[in-house]
Parts: structure tokens; sequence; C-alpha cells
């Protein structure tokens, strides 16, 4: 740690010489930001986590700001990171709960859409279960909105926050080369980090059962392993990705034990990553059936605490250069 | 009524493709049917009372007759009734159209197949006719009343847009069917392979986080038809085909001399599975848009006349069903409106004879059903659009006459607009201006 982090107004002042204006009005897509912008946005986020080990951790960057939370899917997790990502910096954050809500009784997401921007708010934080909706969202609000999972389609804070826990652990992301492993098929988390990551100049594999595979996954400028064993060799960064549970009934996997044997990643298949190698997984976590414990709570090699608490700061940093776009085009 | 005023057009580009004509001409209409054709050659003395009508060049083909148009009516009439559905096929030069059965209640018995007709007798813009339900309710389980629903006056029978997935069933509906001659339309889709799918497996669904269907289940349903098919001696029409490789069963099943016959959509001649782009849900179809190389393959295959029909495939869907996140929003699209103006964008291009495009929406459907429309012979009902094929125009969905306004053609460039179009002898839509 630097002496700066032991001041809160040092680490302050770091966030107001780094803010910027994020380059378009909503971030539904980790492909919609360059490799410099990228950088910044990395960059900004390293500040905020120096706030964010401060016992100070209040910024008022957001101040008379408003942040929705809209979850139409449950995710504790992401949904509790943007709420503090956008209290740490003064908005006032509202949660809403669709499943309790009208959205229940058979309101469409438009109508939704349009009732929650009467209230105006500036920042909407959008999880749905169905790929394109944060965009469909996104045309009829006045505000911003950031996509924190649509479907199967993208999650482009978990790639940011993840691609900062790599940056911080590697000191790069250039050049390292990740494997990103498991269902690739079903994971939005996998196709925001495959764009970030390019992006951010790594190298690309996707590691699991054909049948998990996207169609044509190769065309994504990654190569693609059927076996763990040439898919983790020599890599820098080893992605778990989660099995959703209920893959065993669509018959994509026979069985959870038989995916471990050959899937899940434990000490004998790490071995094949390069030395040094950090594992990372975007949680929840399925202990025994893409992971080992082993390998999870192993401080030396496991990333995945500092992910989450990577993704409070990467999170500020969207939300605040979001804002700050906002406050130039004046509204 | 009275009878309408008799009627001489002039000056035409006459399209007729039972005579194989495409070339200067005329048409007089008096009574209902086309009394006097001139091809290359100028009427004598027309006698008094004829209006008298200069085409100015513009074609005049035989009005188009669409098999495969959903309104709906009875059960879902905010979406689209027989009387707006016929104004939107007046406006596009369709004088005959086939009504699917997978309305609410289904038209699975010959009571419903009535009840539709009798509506449709009291709407005038274009002659309605309907297609039975296969099975009853639509459930793909024990066949429909196809010999009584035949008699009450429907044209063909089919499940619409479900499959019918038992082989045993769909052998046995085939089979009776072949004792009222009469047609079995069905749309090949492996069900277990398609489920859940909402775009076309491949590449770009993949990066979309799509869940898609692989074109496989075209082919393997499509393969079983033909098989059985062959065991049944019936007569098949394939309802739109969209993929290369079913193509090729097509092919091999005409070979042998099959009674198989193949219709395509304007959708999936005009656009290919990028057209989805932003997740835009009004180019959601069912069958979903496919790759390009599907899209020339299905051009070919419609030059080389292995497609013989091309349909609009019209399917209206509100708004509100078409607002929503790709995966939850309804499939299909208006097309009664834009079938023509879309259908000549490949006689612009290039790629077909003008007189094989207009044979896929006028002759061949009539003659596979036995009608008389669809040809310009002395005698023949007076069904007949009036098209100037240069005039450019840009498609406005709000400005379509159906009720419903989901078409994936909005603001798109098309070239050709209907000026006219005749029903039973009576002028039923006139172009403004």
């Amino acid at each position: 740690m630097t002496a700066s982090a032991h001041d809160p107004s040092a680490a302050i002042e770091t966030i107001r010489k780094r803010l910027f204006s994020f380059p378009k009005r909503h971030f539904l897509s980790a492909g919609d930001l360059n490799a410099p912008q990228a950088a910044d946005l990395l960059d900004l986020a390293d500040a905020f986590v120096a706030l964010n080990r401060q016992t100070s951790k209040s910024l008022d960057l957001l101040k008379g700001r408003t942040l929705m939370n809209l979850f139409f899917e449950n995710s504790t997790r992401t949904q509790s990171s943007f709420e503090l990502a956008g209290k740490r910096l003064g908005a006032d954050v509202v949660n809403m709960n669709p499943k309790t809500s009208s959205v229940a009784k058979g309101e469409t997401l438009i109508d939704t859409a349009v009732t929650l921007n009467a209230m105006r708010p500036d920042l909407l934080v959008v999880r749905h279960a169905s790929s394109g909706a944060a965009s469909l969202l996104s045309q009829k609000v006045s505000g911003s909105v950031v996509n924190a999972g649509d479907g199967q389609h993208e999650h482009p804070t978990q790639a940011l926050l993840d691609a900062l826990s790599i940056r911080r652990a590697f000191g790069r992301v250039s050049g390292l080369t990740v494997a990103i492993c498991g269902d690739v098929l079903h994971s939005r988390v996998a196709r925001s980090n495959v764009a970030l990551l390019q992006i951010l100049g790594a190298s690309v594999r996707l590691v699991g059962p054909p049948t998990l595979m996207p169609a044509q996954a190769e065309r994504w400028g990654v190569t693609v392993h059927h076996d763990m064993k040439s898919g983790l060799a020599g890599a820098d960064v080893v992605m778990m990705l989660r099995l959703q549970l209920e893959r065993m009934q669509g018959g994509f996997v026979p069985s959870t034990r038989e995916y471990f044997r050959f899937y899940g990643l434990d000490r004998e298949k790490l071995s094949r990553a390069a030395p040094g190698a950090k594992v990372m997984h975007p949680g929840p976590m399925n202990r025994g059936v893409e992971i080992d414990s082993d390998v999870a709570d192993d401080p030396a090699v496991s990333l995945i605490q500092d992910q989450v608490e990577m993704g409070v700061a990467a999170r500020m940093a969207v939300l605040a250069a979001l804002a700050h776009r906002l406050e130039e085009e004046g509204r | 009524m009275t009878a309408p005023q008799p009627l001489a057009f002039v000056n035409a580009r006459l399209v007729d493709p039972e005579s194989g004509y495409d070339g200067p001409g005329g048409v007089i209409v008096s009574e209902g049917v086309i009394a006097d054709v001139a091809k290359g050659r100028e009427f004598g003395k027309l006698s008094k009372g004829v209006r008298v009508v200069d085409c100015g060049g513009a074609m005049l083909a035989p009005g188009l007759i669409d098999l495969r148009v959903k309104t709906g009516e009875p059960g879902a009439e905010t979406k689209e009734t027989l009387a707006s559905a016929a104004r939107a096929a007046a406006a596009g030069g369709v004088t005959s159209f086939v009504v699917q059965p997978d309305t609410d209640p289904a038209v699975d018995d010959p009571s419903t197949v009535d009840f539709l007709l009798r509506r449709a007798r009291d709407i005038d813009s274009a002659r309605i006719l309907c297609a039975g339900a296969a099975t009853k309710g639509l459930r793909g389980e024990e066949m429909a009343e196809i010999g009584l629903m035949r008699e009450a006056g429907c044209v063909y029978v089919t499940d619409a847009d479900k499959p019918i997935a038992d082989s045993k069933v769909f052998q046995r509906l085939l089979s009776y069917a072949r004792g009222f001659d009469t047609i079995l339309a069905h749309r090949p889709l492996d069900p277990w392979l398609a489920k859940g799918g909402a775009a076309t497996g491949g590449e770009f669904a993949a990066r979309m986080g799509l869940p898609s269907i692989s074109p496989m289940a075209e082919r393997i349903m499509l393969e079983r038809d033909v098989a059985l098919l062959e065991a049944t001696g019936g007569r098949l029409l394939v309802d739109q085909l969209t993929s290369a490789q079913a193509l090729e069963t097509l092919g091999r099943a005409k070979a042998k001399g099959l009674r198989i016959h193949a219709s395509v959509s304007i959708n999936h001649l005009s656009f290919n599975e990028l057209d989805i782009g932003d997740y835009r849900t009004f180019a959601k179809l069912t069958p979903p848009l496919r790759g390009e190389d599907d899209r020339q393959a299905l051009i070919e295959a419609l030059a080389s006349g292995l497609i013989d029909i091309v349909v609009s495939a019209h399917a209206p869907a509100p708004a509100e069903d078409k607002r929503l996140p790709f995966d939850q929003a309804a499939p299909g699209a208006v097309g009664l409106e834009t079938l023509l103006p879309a259908l000549l964008g490949l006689y612009h291009d290039e790629r077909l004879p003008l007189i094989d495009l207009i044979r896929a929406v006028t002759l061949a459907p009539a003659s596979l059903l036995g009608l008389q429309t669809g040809r310009i012979a002395p005698g023949a009902p007076a069904d007949l659009v009036l098209c100037d094929l240069d005039a450019p125009i840009i498609v406005d969905a709000a400005r379509l006459l159906s009720k419903s306004k989901n078409s994936p053609f909005d603001g798109r460039r098309l070239q050709g607009q209907v000026l006219m179009t005749i029903v039973d002898g009576r002028i039923v839509h006139r172009a403004e201006g």
C-alpha cells in the first residue's frame, strides 16, 4: 500500500483527478469500451479501492442523484455491491423488487421502465433473465442504464471487476493467458470477459465440454479446449464459471460427479497452469462441482475474495463516470 | 349490388404466367370475369360504357394469392380481423388469401369453417379462403374432420405453426387426406431440437446469448415427412422452408416424383439472422431468420423451381406482444402489404425473371389449390393487380392498414408501388395521388 492509502483526503484527491466522463450514456456491454477507456476505468476503480480501505469511505460525487436497483433476477451479491457503491458515492439508493411489484401482475418490462422513469432515477441498474433486456430498457429511460446481467448475454461490471482483480494481482492484463472454464454457453460472465480481456490485450481460452460451448466460439478470437489439461497448460489465470444445477436436467452433462472429475478445478488440474497462476470465480460457487474448496479457499492462489472487494470499487468507478457524464450533459 | 362498370386496361405490361406472356397488352374486365385479353395488340373500338384505364406501361398481373395469412379472428380481433386483413391485402395487390386455423377457437370442424367463410362472404376487398386444422385442437393427436371441413369449403389442412410430432398421426393424415384429394401443409420442425429456441443456432445467436434452434430441426422433420409421403402417396405442402440443408431433402423428394410442393416466406427471402441486430423483436419470426447462405440458397431454389410458392406469412402481433425482451416477444411479421414490392426486389436485383416471381404468388398457389384465379385468360375471374414496378417507396409501418404494425420492413426502401387492385371485376384499392 502506498502512503496515500492511509489518508482519505489523498485517496479522494486521486479519485477527483482520475474522474472522467463515461464514453457512453449507458453501460450495456463490455465491448463498448476501447482499450484506453477500459484502462481509465480500471485506474479510477483502483483509486476507489484505496478509498474503500479507509474508515471513512464516503464521497459526495453522486449527491442528489438517485440510483435505482431493478433486479428481476435475485442476486444478493451484485445487488448489494451496487447498493454499497451508490451509497458510498452519496446517492439515494432504491431497491425495486419486481417479484413483488406489478411486474408480477403482468406489467411488461417497458411499462415498468416508463413508470420508474417518471420517478426520474439518474442511474438504473438492471438485472434480467432475458438477453437484451437492459438494451431494451435503455431505449425507454432518460437516465443511464447499467447492465447488471442480461440473460446469457453480458455482465460488463463483472468483467471490469475481474480485470481489476487480475491487474492488481499481476500488475498488468496485457500478455496474460486467461482460461475461462465451465459452462461458457449459458454464461454472460464469460461473454463480457472474453470481450474485455481481449480489449486489454490478454489471450483467452475457453475450456469446457462441447455441450456447454457456444456455437463457433473459436470465431470469438479465442482458442477452444474440451480438455482441462490442455486448456490450463501454462495459463496465468483460471477463471471458473458457475454450473447452474438445472443444466443437469437439460442433459448438457450427465452428473455433477462426472463434471467435477473432468471439468472441476482441483490441485491436480491447477498444477498444469503457469507457476503463480491465480484462480477466480464470479460466485456463488458450487463447491465440489466446478471447484474444489481446497483451491477456492487457498489465499495463495485464489482471488475470489478480492473479486468481491473489487466489485464495489469497479461499480463505484462506473457509476461515478456515468454520473459525471450526466453532469457534463447538464442532466 | 349492381354490376360494376366494365373496365378496359390499356397500355400495360401484361404478365401472365399461365401463357408465359410478358409484354405489352391490355385486359377487358366485365361482370367479374376477364372478357378479353390483348397481347401485343390494341383492342378495337370499345363499346360505350367501358371505362378505360391507361396503365402507362405499369405491370398488369393476376392478383396475388397468399397461402399463409393469420388474422386474429376469431379470438384475438385486436390483432387483426378478416376485414382489416382484407384491406391490407387489397393495398398490397393480394386478391385471395388463405387464413390459418390456429385461432381461438381453432378452425378444426365444419362449423368453424362455415362460420369463417360466412364472415368472409361479407368482405369484398379480397377473397378469403380458409385452411382447416389437420388435428383436433391443433394438438397433433386426433385427426380433425377433414372430409366434412373440405365439404364446408376449406382449401387445405394444416396445424399451422405446430409441427405434428407423432409420426403415426402424420402418416394417417397424409393417407386419409388423400381420399379427399386434400393437401396437408406442414411446417417441418423437430420439436425437441427446437425447444425453447428464439433464434437460429450459430455464431450470431451465441454471441447475443440467445437460446437457439438448429436448422437441423427443419431437415430432420422434413426427412421424416418425405419418407412417410413416399409410403402413403399423399399430397404435401412443405410450409415455409428456410434452410439450405432442407432444400437438399426437398430436391430428392421431387426427383422421386412425389407429390410435394414447398413454400418460402418473403421474410426469409429478404432478411437474414443479422437483421435481428440489437435484439430487434420485429425481426423475430417463426421459423427464425437464417444465415445469408441459407437466404441465397432459398433464392436459387425459387429460381430453379424447387420452391414453388412464396407466401407473406402474415402474422400480426400488436406492439405489446413485440416490445418485450427478445426471448419473450411474440414471433411473426405482417406482410400482406409488403409482399409484392419486397418480391420485386429480386427482379430489380436480376435474380429472377419477373414472370417467375409473379408465378410463385399467382398461378402456382392457384394450381396447387385448383383455383380458377391466378391467370389472365378469357373467362378467368377478374382478379388483377396494377403495379408501377419502378416507383420507389419507403415502408412506413405506422401507415400499414393491418391492425398490427409489426413489419420488419419498416423504414426499408423498396421498389414497386401497387396502383390498383381489382377483385371480381371491382376496384378494391387505388393508390393515392
